[in-house]
């Protein structure tokens, strides 16, 4: 089964592009704004957000990055552990309006994990959550509030994210779960 | 006493491989015998993200909510239990502290149905420590959940090596052990500390030395021969000693070990100021090291016999750096042991060739 291609390099681009100005559209401004990647993809996936406000608004966000593999709650269903990566807010949470960062929005369980994570770390003002991919299929009272593109998929698809730090090139693929073998698929929630 | 000069190996063909995060694959951890090179980065690196967690303002994460660690311990011990014991609770993990000396075990319970009663209490990762060397292993034949060795007769401390390993890598740079001279100069004989540590060091590709009296070394030089006739391919070579200024000369790291006066029957020494005397830790010795070279102990300290109390409290010692990372360690394991269950159980090699393990630790 091959995969499709569901959003180019450049449609990633724009689409950061948009959300970037939604999140300072909202906040009326940049200030007290931080940006949160959820590892892995959501990092840079941030950096590159804070990139485009540093554009056009001429101020650049703090930018951390947020592990959430300790806060799973699915640890007793997977065999093995997962790989913990870094966790790094190099900036107070304490009164900030930090905005959340991954790639794909699907069951919520993620953002509910890096939600616990973030409040551990001090009190935000408020948390938001801008997403690449919304596909659907919500376990929990989750919403996103900057959406890239909303794609309708059924559970049996996966949705890749590919970013060019990671990955090499920018794309969004579509295909189905028979090659989930692949542990980047395998590992998302 | 045979006195090896020859490099220490590093291969470079281990070194080479990607740095692509290996998985765990052990349900028990008894000895470091069995872990592989990424395994043991693995460790490292996940002993990095539980220092983070002990940075944070909440020094506590959900991880382990749930599970329950159930701490055996029938030597006595401070530092190790308590250890632990912080490491399982950061986790979110339930703890049972079982103390021997006032539990059923003084009515003459044995091991195994210690082991029997504790699981059928819910227990699931038990961590333990014995005087009986390869307790541990008998322990995991009963066991259905994970053994996690807090230290076993002569045998092994897989925790402490590692939270050794893990404090001379933040001393050294690129954390990089390979060709820099380790000394543990003690009581080697009757030391777990000591025997694990030659497992996770040689694998670090560290020149190791082990020096002591002639009688606190008795079969390490044979061990020594062997390890130098490749007995484990990618491991590094170790020298034994007698001689302390050529065990200390130029090295990266000193590690002093306790003089165990408990085990220290059928007169191995003549007196514990002799020992001081020919090979203590003194500032004078210590200055044959490097100039930047750390000071370890694994505690607890016999200061004035094995250690002399102006180098344990000098700026080199990192003797509670070590404390602290044990923590973190302990974390890191409890956590990836913790990972190996359902799926994993049984696949784990029987007691018989896990014991001799040379084999695995070779892959």
């Amino acid at each position: 089964m091959t995969d499709r291609q569901i959003m180019t390099g450049d449609e990633i681009r724009r689409a950061i592009v948009r959300i970037s100005h939604e999140i300072v559209e909202k906040q009326a401004g940049t200030q007290g704004l931080a940006l949160v990647g959820i590892q892995r993809r959501g990092v840079p996936l941030a950096q590159r957000l804070a990139a485009a406000i540093e554009e056009h608004e001429g101020v650049r966000l703090p930018v951390g990055a947020l592990d959430i593999t300790f806060y799973r709650d699915d640890l007793s269903l997977v065999a093995q552990q997962p790989i913990v990566k870094a966790t790094a807010l190099p900036f107070d949470l304490n009164g900030m309006t930090v905005v959340l960062v991954d790639d794909v929005l699907y069951t919520g369980r993620t953002i509910r994990c890096a939600m616990d994570a973030l409040i551990d770390f001090g009190r935000p003002r408020a948390i938001r959550l801008a997403v690449l991919i919304d596909r659907g299929h919500r376990e929990l009272p989750i919403r996103a509030d900057h959406v890239g593109k909303n794609v309708p998929t059924s559970r049996e698809e996966i949705v890749m994210v590919h970013v060019e730090e990671i990955d090499g090139a920018d794309e969004v693929t579509i295909g189905r779960q028979d090659r989930s073998a692949e542990p980047a698929a395998a590992g998302r929630q | 006493m045979s006195v090896e000069t020859a490099a220490t190996g590093a291969t470079p063909a281990r070194r080479m491989a990607p740095a692509a995060p290996t998985s765990w694959r052990h349900r028990h951890l008894i000895d470091v015998d069995v872990v592989t090179w990424p395994e043991i980065e693995l460790i490292m690196r996940t002993t990095d993200e539980m220092k983070g967690v002990l940075a944070r303002p909440i020094r506590k994460v959900p991880a382990l909510n749930g599970r329950r660690v159930t701490t055996l311990f029938y030597e006595a011990s401070t530092r190790t239990r308590v250890s632990f014991e912080t490491a399982a609770r950061n986790l979110s993990a339930d703890v049972v502290s079982i103390a021997t000396a006032t539990s059923s075990v003084t009515k003459g319970e044995s091991l195994v149905d210690t082991i029997r009663t504790l699981e059928a209490l819910g227990a699931e990762i038990l961590v333990m420590r014995h005087s009986v060397s390869g307790a541990p292993y008998l322990a995991a034949e009963v066991f259905g959940g994970h053994v996690l060795n807090g230290g076993d007769g002569w045998h092994a401390h897989p925790t402490q090596a590692l939270l050794d390993l893990y404090t001379m890598r933040q001393h050294l740079p690129d954390g990089d052990l390979r060709g820099r001279k380790v000394a543990i100069v003690g009581d080697i004989l009757h030391s777990r500390v000591a025997r694990s540590n030659v497992w996770s060091l040689t694998a670090a590709g560290a020149d190791l030395w082990l020096c002591g009296p002639a009688t606190l070394l008795r079969g390490m030089d044979r061990w020594a021969t062997a390890w130098s006739g490749g007995t484990i391919p990618g491991h590094g070579r170790f020298n034994v000693t007698s001689d302390v200024r050529a065990a200390l000369r130029d090295a990266d790291v000193v590690m002093a070990l306790r003089i165990q006066r408990e085990r220290m029957q059928g007169g191995l020494l003549p007196s514990l100021r002799e020992y001081a005397a020919r090979f203590g830790l003194n500032a004078e010795r210590v200055s044959l090291a490097r100039p930047e070279a750390i000071v370890m102990h694994p505690g607890p300290m016999n200061e004035g016999v094995e250690i002399a109390p102006d180098v344990a409290n000098s700026g080199r010692a990192v003797i509670t750096e070590q404390v602290a990372n044990g923590v973190a360690v302990r974390m890191a394991l409890l956590y990836l042991l913790a990972g190996a269950h359902e799926a994993a159980r049984g696949h784990e090699a029987p007691r018989t060739s896990e014991a001799a393990g040379t084999s695995e630790a070779a892959r």
